[in-house]
């Protein structure tokens, strides 16, 4: 499985940033021919590794050894070069140049300083046929899906003549099908003697592919294991260092059954909404209390059903009520007047101003609700900047610190911290839990159960269907831009059950509303 | 499920929505020139398109420059101050004594070396381009005021040569060589654009700057070069102009990169960046030069109607751009 020597070796690594100390001392190595995954909860400095190793900051103390030779590698395209291909988080593509050109730029065929365009186009089309993906290299790649443009991004890191590979969580934007596909490319690189640096927050997937585990926790190396030897129950521990009491609890929490919260008069109605070439037509209705489900696969509208209750895109269909009376949910402002919050799917480009700081950003909502006329005294937002900061347990618990500087899953927070604290009535929380460690997973799970005891209506958009199984009242079930089915959380749904609806296509579970 | 979902994101995508501003640039030429040709008899003479080429080489290459710059995102405010520095350093040099092939060496390096600069300090201090080349368009208008208060006349051989030079057929109809030089200048950058790693790493810094460097492409080397190239073309657009006047005047050429931003803009390049192409500058040119040529046949109108309707144009081609750019997300 591995060779006796590694590729890549990185000792005594400590970096920090102004405020934070996201490394301290770590060291990493890496075998050909092998999977490593390296795991830690969020800002526990995986992403920081990474970056260092591929040039993108540079280190405070550490060495990095490539192949016997110590490198310092000024940027990524240095470290690509030595053989050190990355797959970033986000996707690193310019979304107005082709397919094949995002493959290929920096090093198209040329001759005689000519980019040979069909060449190109050619050994695009043979490269993604090896990933399975069968589209138009010459089309846009911001024409597809931001899940065909992180398999784009492999087949780029894939192509150059890669000794290490880091995917540095490839997989959070991918459905089942697709995570398949592309472990299947990740053995056959393995195979092919390339080392490759796994970074996931899915437990399961570490299992499934990795031979070896690396655990990070607060910028410090916990330790390096082989993936037979250490069970999940072990690595979770490790990851977050304390013992399992928090996973427990909420695993013991009994089912939540359907109670009668669905009763009287909806909080929110609607009635036929749709938007063209963004779903279909839909009917849901949403009661005080009430945790509403969205599952569905990757692409199948959720996103798209949550921004329209939040007017981020405008329906050209179908009417809605809020509390009985006919509304308007015609741009996000609108909704807002009607206690509507929305944490976005996106949320370094939709949500976090990366440059504000906690504070700053976590005020926001609140004092766009109130009107810029009436700033909101710089106590007021202290208090409850740091009630929410403690609440949420949002790390480093500095207020001042610009969001850019937090982890993604603190970044999370942040985001809920800002609607929460306009105490909306009804909250729509696309994907909160997406790229963040399980620690942070279970706490926001947690908070969304406790708001809903309190009163608050959620809608609560996820991939994973055993959280939307764990927290929801009701699920509504998406299929190809539309609800076909809506199922009451009682003790005859589970995981199954829903997967057949989103196969069958119209669900004979369907609850008219 | 995979090629399924594939199939749907594909279907309303497949329009070549980065062609639409510029077939629509064309189209707005076409029915300029039906107008022209239905209104005056003597429009559908070629020679009229031929004079629109003679009256606006000099522009067409600093636009080829400017349409560079936008592609990455930037913007070069210096251009019509480099245009009108250019051909007064080349007046002052002539009338000083020195040989035409020296005084073209060194106006033709003034401009690049200025672009060079200003790329070097967008790009190293992280400064916008919008003030830099703002500064550099003071700075330029100033120096052409240094050399001379007023105007210089040209009275070098080769540079009268190259002014009255006509190059045309049996029939009567005529280019100057200038028109030759802009000709050139478009060909050598479309080819850069489209078949250069330096083209292509343009319109990947247009795209996401972000993700061009995460990329690996040399995102500053590329930055600079766009400068420098614009500077370059504003200096050939000097001589060119310094050819078409045969002087060099310190207030020639105000307000000129306004026009050039116009015509790069009317011909489908997006301000943002990363999108455009450098024919559809050539339609951008073409437009602002027929709209001129239609007001002067007309006679009647003050050619200040030239700038109202470029006005109204470039409203309709932002307007046009932000509307596809929504379905482009």
């Amino acid at each position: 499985m591995t060779g006796s020597h590694p590729v890549l070796t990185m000792t005594g690594i400590s970096k920090s940033f102004p405020g934070v100390r996201a490394l301290d001392n770590v060291d990493f190595r890496l075998f050909p021919g092998e999977v490593h995954a390296l795991m830690g909860e969020n800002g526990a400095g995986k992403s920081t590794l990474i970056k260092v190793l591929t040039g993108v900051y540079g280190t405070d103390q550490g060495t990095v050894t490539l192949a016997d030779e110590q490198v310092s590698f000024t940027g990524p395209m240095q470290a690509t070069a030595a053989g050190v291909s990355t797959v970033f988080q986000e996707v690193n593509l310019c979304t107005n140049l082709s397919v094949a050109e995002n493959i290929f730029i920096g090093r198209e065929p040329r001759r005689l300083g000519a980019v040979r365009w069909g060449e190109m186009r050619r050994q695009a089309r043979a490269l993604l046929a090896r990933l399975d993906l069968d589209i138009d290299v010459n089309a846009q790649l911001g024409s597809y899906s931001l899940a065909v443009q992180q398999m784009v991004a492999i087949a780029r890191a894939i192509d150059i003549k890669a000794r290490v590979l880091v995917l540095d969580e490839p997989t959070s934007s991918l459905d089942a099908g697709e995570v398949a596909q592309l472990f299947r490319v990740m053995r056959q690189l393995r195979d092919d003697g390339i080392a490759i640096l796994f970074v996931t927050h899915f437990l399961d997937q570490v299992y499934e592919i990795a031979d070896r585990i690396t655990v990070l926790r607060n910028g410090q190396l916990v330790g390096e294991y082989l993936t037979g030897e250490l069970p999940q129950l072990g690595l979770v521990e490790k990851m977050i260092g304390k013992e399992l009491r928090v996973l427990e609890r909420l695993d013991e929490q009994p089912r939540r059954a359907a109670t009668d919260r669905a009763t009287g008069t909806p909080l929110l109605d609607v009635h036929e909404l749709g938007r063209r070439s963004a779903v279909a037509p839909f009917s849901l209705t949403i009661h005080e209390g009430e945790v509403v489900g969205l599952a569905g696969l990757l692409g199948s509208g959720r996103t798209e059903v949550a921004r329209l209750l939040f007017g981020a895109d405008r329906a050209d269909h179908g009417d809605v009520r809020v509390q009985g009376s006919p509304a308007s949910l015609r741009t996000p402002v609108a909704a807002i007047g009607h206690g509507i919050g929305f944490c976005s799917e996106n949320r370094r480009a939709e949500g976090i101003i990366a440059e504000l700081s906690v504070r700053e950003n976590i005020i926001l909502a609140m004092q766009a609700a109130r009107g810029w006329l009436r700033p909101i005294p710089r106590r007021r937002q202290d208090e409850l900047v740091e009630r929410y900061v403690r609440a949420l347990s949002i790390r480093p618990a500095d207020p001042e610190l610009p969001v850019g500087n937090l982890s993604g899953g603190n970044q999370q927070k942040v985001l809920l911290a800002r609607w929460l604290i306009t105490e909306p009535r009804l909250l729509i929380l696309d994907e909160p839990t997406r790229g963040i460690d399980i620690g942070a997973k279970t706490e926001i799970q947690r908070l969304v159960a406790q708001l809903s005891d309190g009163g608050m209506a959620v809608l609560f958009v996820s991939a994973e269907l055993e959280e939307v199984l764990r927290l929801s009242h009701k699920i509504a079930v998406l299929r190809d831009r539309e609800m076909v089915a809506q199922l009451t959380n009682d003790q005859d749904v589970d995981a199954d059950r829903i997967m057949q609806s989103i196969a069958a296509g119209a669900g004979h579970e369907g609850v008219p509303s | 499920m995979t090629t399924l979902s594939l199939l749907t994101t594909r279907t309303w995508s497949r329009l070549p929505r980065r062609h639409v501003p510029v077939l629509a640039t064309l189209v707005l030429l076409l029915v300029l020139y039906g107008v022209g040709v239905s209104q005056y008899r003597a429009f559908s003479n070629i020679q009229v398109i031929f004079n629109v080429f003679i009256d606006n080489g000099f522009l067409l290459v600093v636009a080829v420059g400017m349409t560079f710059v936008i592609l990455t995102g930037g913007i070069d405010l210096s251009v019509g101050s480099v245009v009108a520095m250019t051909a007064m350093v080349s007046a002052f040099l002539l009338r000083e004594g020195l040989p035409a092939a020296l005084v073209l060496v060194i106006a033709l390096l003034i401009g690049p070396t200025l672009g060079f600069l200003m790329g070097c300090v967008i790009h190293f201090f992280d400064i916008q381009p919008f003030i830099v080349t703002l500064a550099g368009m003071f700075f330029a208008r100033g120096m052409c005021t240094f050399i001379s208060g007023s105007s210089i006349p040209i009275t070098d051989g080769f540079w009268t040569r190259m002014s009255q030079e006509r190059i045309g057929n049996p029939s009567g109809n005529f280019v100057s060589i200038s028109v030759l030089i802009a000709f050139a200048v478009v060909a050598v950058a479309a080819y850069t654009l489209a078949y250069t790693r330096l083209g292509r790493n343009v319109y990947a810094i247009g795209g996401n700057p972000q993700s061009a460097l995460l990329m690996g492409l040399p995102v500053g080397r590329t930055r600079i070069a766009v400068y420098t190239i614009s500077g370059l073309c504003a200096a050939i657009g000097g001589i060119l102009l310094s050819f078409y006047t045969l002087s060099g005047a310190p207030l020639i050429a105000v307000g000129m990169e306004l026009d050039v931003i116009a015509a790069v803009v009317i011909g489908g390049t997006v301000l943002t960046g990363g999108s455009g192409y450098v024919f559809g500058t050539v339609l951008g040119v073409l437009v602002l030069g027929v709209i001129q040529t239609l007001i002067t046949f007309d006679g009647s109108l003050n050619s200040w109607w030239t700038k109202i309707v470029i006005g109204g144009l470039l409203f309709a081609f932002i307007l046009l751009q932000r509307l596809i750019g929504i379905r482009y997300k």
